[in-house]
């Protein structure tokens, strides 16, 4: 014990916590319990956005973020972007994939050609749809918005982790007159997205797209799981402020962590 | 099956158990924290091959648009010349070949050919870039203050008070206004947004961990 970090207690318990939430609704997902989902508009648009770009003829443009593929929020944009590849694949429809980082360049390569294969439509896969533009942040934003004011995509996603280049991309896009779906947990970029996007997925939401596109069982316990901690939270943050405020149990603050 | 699928969500499983497991031990804990930094530093070098991929990728892509002249051909060739020059005088001054001293400045305080394509092409590209920022924030913020509904209204009513508050003809009337606003029904907000994009990343990182989120791997729940 002499190695363990005792300041670290609280985190440890949280993290027991949670655990057992995700791990016991998910063991009740697969043996066929109802679980409920509630409705996330962005992510029911994406269908309605890819039959508008096949429609007018026009290409699908995703943008995964500008963070590697060790930030969550790029592994959540990549499991959008299969959901996305596979509708691409069925309509027919144009897609291109434009990346900033290497390592997500080569996940967004598999994940897109393993979505075509997966829609049983191999034959419409080029290399040429997913592709890397540059390692340099506004370099790469020059790129992609070049990309939507010459080649006018009709459905833009904007979906991953994104800094100071999310208005300028999410500006051009609604300049261009795209249909344009965001999706960030980034707090700071969120209201770029919320002013200049058709739809924005806020935090929480992108991370549950994954498990609300694929509605596997195991996937949408854990979301259900995760519900359960933040219930679990929310308690303990109100306990705790009419703890403080009667001044009973005073080292409870410091213990949660709350300076 | 094994290669494609179980040894990369075996790989995913360790690779991240082993830094979760280090963030509850003390700093100097033998094994568990050289492990977890080992394991940062690998990402750098895997990182590395993936940016000679990239590389590649960029040539090939734009090799291709010149040879059948699409739209906007001629850019690739800019394109191409810049990362000829930029990685040629790179690549030549970190070596230091040619007399160069490195990729910075040159003894007599002249710029090398690296140094003066970052300093006087790349900078000011990237500054006019950001720069454009200023112009899409004010046509974004004319968007979303017009008066269409109540949620608009009150929107617009507590962004003028923001930016009143926030000059110095304002501050001293608007400033407590502002900072009130600021710290608690923004605060409040933001916090709620924080909090639940935590337990996502959370529970996003155990579906990882535990194999059953597969999409970045490219597979689905059948294989």
């Amino acid at each position: 014990m002499e190695y363990f970090d005792s300041s670290r207690l609280n985190a440890l318990v949280l993290l027991v916590l949670f655990c057992v939430f995700v791990l016991a609704f998910i063991q009740r997902a697969r043996s066929g319990g109802n679980l409920f989902i509630r409705r996330i508009a962005g992510l029911n648009a994406i269908e309605e956005a890819v039959g508008r770009a096949t429609e007018l003829g026009k290409k699908v443009l995703y943008v995964p973020g500008i963070m590697s593929i060790d930030e969550n929020q790029t592994i959540a944009s990549l499991a959008v972007l299969s959901h996305v590849a596979g509708l691409t694949a069925r309509y027919g429809a144009e897609l291109d994939v434009p990346n900033k980082d290497p390592l997500t360049f080569a996940s967004a390569r598999e994940t897109v050609k393993e979505a075509y294969l997966h829609a049983g439509r191999p034959d419409l896969y080029s290399d040429t749809m997913v592709h890397y533009v540059t390692y340099d942040q506004f370099a790469y934003t020059a790129a992609v918005s070049g990309t939507m004011v010459r080649e006018k995509p009709a459905a833009n996603f904007l979906i991953g982790s994104f800094y100071a280049e999310s208005l300028l991309l999410a500006e051009t896009g609604q300049a261009s007159g795209a249909i344009q779906i965001a999706g960030t947990a980034e707090v700071a970029q969120l209201p770029f997205f919320v002013c200049a996007c058709d739809y924005t997925l806020i935090g929480e939401e992108l991370y549950a797209a994954g498990a609300y596109l694929s509605r596997e069982p195991a996937m949408l316990g854990s979301i259900k799981g995760q519900d359960w901690t933040k219930a679990a939270v929310a308690l303990v943050i109100v306990l705790g402020a009419i703890f403080e405020s009667i001044h009973i149990f005073p080292g409870l603050k410091s213990w949660i962590g709350i300076n | 099956m094994f290669l494609k699928v179980r040894l990369p969500i075996l790989l995913t499983f360790f690779a991240g158990l082993i830094p979760i497991v280090a963030f509850f031990f003390k700093d100097g804990t033998p094994y568990v924290k050289t492990l977890s930094s080992s394991l940062e530093q690998d990402m750098v070098i895997v990182s590395g091959f993936a940016l000679l991929l990239g590389v590649v990728n960029v040539v090939q892509g734009n090799v291709r648009k010149i040879e059948r002249r699409e739209k906007g051909w001629f850019y690739a060739i800019v394109l191409l010349a810049g990362m000829a020059f930029m990685g040629l005088f790179g690549a030549a001054g970190a070596m230091r070949l040619f007399g160069l001293p490195g990729i910075g400045m040159m003894a007599d305080g002249r710029p090398t050919p690296f140094q003066w394509g970052s300093l006087y092409l790349f900078t000011p590209l990237q500054a006019t870039m950001f720069a454009l920022l200023a112009f899409y924030i004010a046509s974004a913020a004319f968007r979303a203050f017009r008066i269409r509904n109540v949620e608009a209204t009150i929107l617009l009513v507590a962004a003028v008070f923001v930016m009143l508050g926030r000059i110095p003809i304002g501050e001293p009337l608007f400033g407590p206004i502002t900072e009130w606003m600021m710290q608690v029904p923004n605060g409040a907000a933001q916090r709620g947004i924080i909090i639940g994009a935590a337990l996502g990343a959370a529970s996003l990182s155990l579906r990882v961990i535990l194999g059953i989120e597969r999409s970045y791997l490219g597979l689905d729940k059948s294989e």
